[in-house]
């Protein structure tokens, strides 16, 4: 019989320091823990790594290690980052290194994973860090073997004089190159001279994520750390009043029973400092299953909250935020956004002279669209590592935008910046959720208090109650019809709670002579944020939809209406500001009629839909096929057809397409959390709906745009118009059209 | 408190825990297996997924004192050695299956329990075995199509 202690030759990383009533101790050596990826296994000596700039290390021996400034969340930004710095660098990118950036922003220039930038960020700067160390090493060549910097090559970590038969690999070269000073410009390759870029690249951290090996921050272990969890007020607009943690202290494992204050009374928030509750209890132990356990014998008290007001810092403004008293609930929400809808709303833009447009209408259409909260339920609960010693503060974060959390750290721990370490660990998914660190600082509070190291870990309850939802919106769109059954006026209107819904500048604004935008906002205790492709996901399914019905009522194709109108909006623009490139937009319709197989005349789209939507600097297009199996709506093909620019890396690419078609469909068709009184009814994921392998396509068919504009991003644009395409592809199948989602609560009964 | 034995990949373990402790948590904190991930505690989501004499089975929904003499396999131990793959995770790697990556170990695991049972399977029977391993980047139409090509090369 083998004892524990003598099973862990398999990771020599481990070592086994003490058995104890639990199971074990294990000391671990923190640089190894969460793997980053084959860095592991160079056999380098850390020290024997040369810098030549804050993206690429070097070891005498020819070792390639390119770092990614952005925190990965599944964007796959490990491998497509490091490949434009590999493309211009001339290395051969089967043997390069990649590894996670840590926490250093002056280092990295930008560290934010959100917005689909990361691709549209880093083009220049990255390529330039690629280019500009080829060119040091290049020079430490030419300056060796006494040669013009000219007659050199740099080939797959090579450099070679052709006149001469010299070459030297660029470890050899690496420590020279890395005296010297930085040249102030270099050339960039264009499209066409691209050897990797543009190429099919497998993920670079695939065989660490099959493999199960420690990359997250909820595996992340450290010796002498503990496990804490939080106790938050079972609903939003209340909070903790006080506590009794007699019989949760007496529980097995249990170290501390105390409660935190996230952020100070007098902290001023940035736009991503929101955090639902600010009180919390924490209950710290030895294990996980302790922790869970203890926390249940905890008994708080919970008070309502009073309605506050506060000055929110977001993108160079600051803005009143209000946070109502009060137990809300989603019936009352529909009441309240409803009511808006029939009162007059803050004119966003207006062209021509929609009023006059609409008295005359022999026919008006209008329709009026919802969607509930939706919670982002990231597969990995939250979870954070802190350590916060006299000598420093270290963090192991999943984090989308390490380049903005520093203040709220610094601030609300009291931690001087030049003592706050943190690495940023791969997230196990994101999808805005983790733009928002309040789990960081309340890690940090968690370990000043118990005096020790501790991972905070969120139950998945936690994590779907505790607040930072999409928020929950209304609009309607009317449109004025003439006798000649030609548009003559658009009017769009509608909001959300707590955040505005309509977008002004956007299709069909700049297709239509007389265009009126109108929006409102109504407060809530409901915390909102950032949610894949944040305030498009809605409104694109609201527009696209009326679109597809206005299409039908005047009588004309989907795909045909919209490229008419985008031709329009091209060669006689309404009003200032349009946001979009129309031709890009005809673009991507083009391409996914030709793709689809599309027939506008007879009965061959009886099952089909359409949606088109332009945001976050790329374009998108989808026709989804849907039948009924089981009495169940089932989308069974995509076929989809993308504009974002240049492709840097065509398989993550069409991986994140497809991935974004399929978390559309499962939104659209389920997604929706429900409040009542104050609660989300919908507590875990066998109560939240989140799309399966069995409602998933059989097929989505991706196709890219070939143009040679600067790269855009990805993880968002294919996301919004997926709403629509389904409810207009439902609409062929059922002969209903559906306005509200989830559409599945509002398929007809059979 | 009580103690236990159990055997994981083939090795045994003596543990000294609460009986009603999930087998999640005992490989999570306990063995450091971490590949078994933690999704949501009850058995909804599938990122715990482990073997139970080679069966899939969601170990968070799997209490210390119900394992007895049955042996548990983890993502740690589809291989027999160290360093080599098993024919689902290189169709996974080939097929460039991931995202995040978070549910995929538990994904795996649900697979090759699958494949021992159905050498070959259709699109409805891996949807049928499939179908409680969630992932929210929704990698599902690679998965399937992973599934299908360790079935060809493990049949072949």
């Amino acid at each position: 019989m083998e004892k524990i202690k003598e099973n862990y030759s398999r990771r020599s990383f481990l070592k086994v320091s003490t058995l104890t009533g639990g199971g074990m101790m294990i000391g671990f050596n923190v640089l190894a823990n969460l793997i980053p990826n084959e860095a592991l296994a160079s056999k380098a000596p850390v020290q024997d790594w040369i810098e030549l700039n804050g993206f690429i290390k070097i070891t005498p021996d020819n070792q390639i290690k390119i770092f990614c400034p952005n925190p990965e969340f599944g964007t796959n930004v490990m491998t497509s980052l490091p490949m434009m710095i590999a493309e211009e660098l001339e290395v051969d990118f089967s043997k390069v290194i990649v590894e996670m950036g840590d926490f250093d922003t002056p280092r990295f220039k930008s560290q934010f994973t959100g917005g689909s930038m990361g691709m549209k960020n880093a083009w220049m700067p990255l390529r330039t860090a690629g280019a500009t160390a080829r060119e040091m090493l290049k020079q430490a060549a030419a300056n060796e073997w006494n040669v013009p910097v000219t007659e050199l090559t740099a080939s797959k970590g090579l450099v070679s004089h052709q006149g001469s038969n010299k070459t030297a690999t660029y470890g050899a070269l690496a420590t020279a190159a890395s005296k010297l000073t930085k040249p102030e410009k270099v050339n960039l390759k264009k499209t066409s001279e691209f050897t990797l870029i543009g190429t099919p690249q497998k993920n670079k951290v695939g065989k660490n994520i099959v493999a199960g090996d420690s990359l997250f921050t909820m595996d992340y272990k450290h010796e002498g750390m503990l496990i804490a969890m939080t106790i938050h007020p079972p609903a939003f607009g209340m909070t903790l009043k006080s506590f009794d943690a007699t019989e949760a202290l007496k529980m097995p494992g249990i170290k501390n029973v105390f409660d935190i204050q996230v952020y100070k009374d007098d902290y001023e928030r940035g736009g991503f400092d929101t955090r639902a509750f600010n009180k919390l209890i924490a209950v710290v132990g030895n294990s996980t299953w302790e922790v869970m356990n203890a926390r249940k014998k905890v008994v708080a008290q919970w008070v309502p909250i009073e309605t506050t007001k506060e000055m929110v810092a977001a993108w160079g403004r600051k803005k009143e935020e209000i946070t109502p008293a009060g137990l809300e609930s989603t019936v009352d929400h529909m009441k309240q956004m409803s009511e808006m809808q029939g009162k007059p709303g803050k004119i966003l833009r207006k062209d021509g002279d929609p009023e006059a447009a609409f008295s005359k209408a022999k026919k008006i259409l209008e329709r009026t669209y919802s969607a509930p909260f939706l919670a982002h339920n990231p597969m990995e609960p939250i979870s954070c590592f802190a350590h916060i010693t006299d000598e420093k503060a270290f963090f192991v974060a999943p984090i989308q935008i390490p380049e903005m959390i520093k203040q709220n750290i610094i601030k609300n721990l009291d931690i001087p910046a030049d003592k706050l370490e943190m690495k940023l660990a791969r997230m196990g998914g994101g999808f805005g959720r983790r733009a928002y660190g309040h789990y960081i600082v309340e890690a940090g509070h968690i370990s000043k208090k118990a005096k020790a190291p501790i991972k905070l870990i969120y139950s998945r309850e936690d994590d779907l109650t505790n607040g930072i939802y999409r928020p929950t919106y209304m609009v309607s769109f009317k449109a004025a019809i003439d006798e000649n059954n030609k548009v003559t006026a658009i009017h769009v209107k509608g909001g959300g709670m707590p955040e505005g819904a309509v977008h002004e500048n956007r299709f069909p604004a700049g297709a239509f002579e007389n265009y009126i935008a109108e929006g409102w906002e109504i407060p809530s205790n409901i915390t909102i944020g950032a949610f894949r492709a944040p305030g498009s996901n809605f409104i694109a399914s609201a527009e696209q939809s009326f679109i597809d019905e206005l299409a039908e009522t005047i009588g004309k194709d989907p795909i045909d209406y919209r490229i008419e109108l985008l031709k329009k909006a091209k060669a006689n623009p309404v009003g200032k500001n349009n946001e979009y490139d129309a031709d890009r937009y005809i673009g991507v319709l083009e391409l996914v009629k030709e793709k689809s197989n599309w027939v506008s005349k007879n009965n061959k789209n009886a099952h089909r839909g359409v949606a088109a939507y332009f945001c976050h600097n790329s374009y998108a297009a989808h026709v989804v096929d849907i039948i009924m199996r089981n009495g169940q709506p089932y989308v069974e093909n995509v076929v989809t057809a993308m504009d974002c620019g240049f492709v840097v890396n065509p398989e993550g690419a069409k991986n994140m397409v497809e991935g974004a078609v399929i978390d559309g469909i499962g939104n659209a068709l389920y997604g929706g959390l429900r409040i009542e009184k104050g609660s989300p009814v919908q507590k875990n994921l066998n109560q939240y709906r989140i799309i399966r392998h069995k409602e998933a396509p059989k097929k989505i068919d991706v196709h890219f745009v070939k143009n040679s504009i600067d790269p855009t991003g990805l993880g968002e644009p294919p996301f919004p118009p997926v709403f629509a395409a389904v409810a207009n592809a439902l609409y062929k199948v059922t002969g209903k059209r559906f306005y509200n989602q989830p559409f599945i609560n509002d398929m007809p009964k059979s | 408190m009580s103690k236990m034995n159990l055997k994981v990949n083939g090795k045994k373990y003596e543990v000294d825990l609460d009986p009603a402790t999930p087998v999640l948590w005992v490989l999570r904190d306990h063995l450091n297996l971490i590949g078994t991930k933690f999704g949501c505690g009850v058995g909804a989501c599938g990122a715990c997924t482990i073997h139970l004499n080679g069966r899939a089975l969601k170990s968070c929904q799997l209490p210390l004192s119900a394992v007895g003499v049955q042996e548990i396999t983890t993502i740690e131990g589809i291989v027999a050695e160290v360093g080599t793959m098993h024919p689902v995770q290189k169709a996974w790697l080939e097929l460039d299956v991931a995202q995040c990556g978070y549910c995929q170990t538990g994904q795996i695991m649900a697979a090759v329990s699958l494949l021992k049972t159905k050498p070959n399977p259709t699109d409805d029977e891996i949807d049928a075995a499939m179908t409680g391993n969630l992932c929210r980047c929704g990698t599902y139409v690679r998965i399937k199509a992973a599934i299908h090509q360790a079935a060809k090369s493990t049949t072949k």
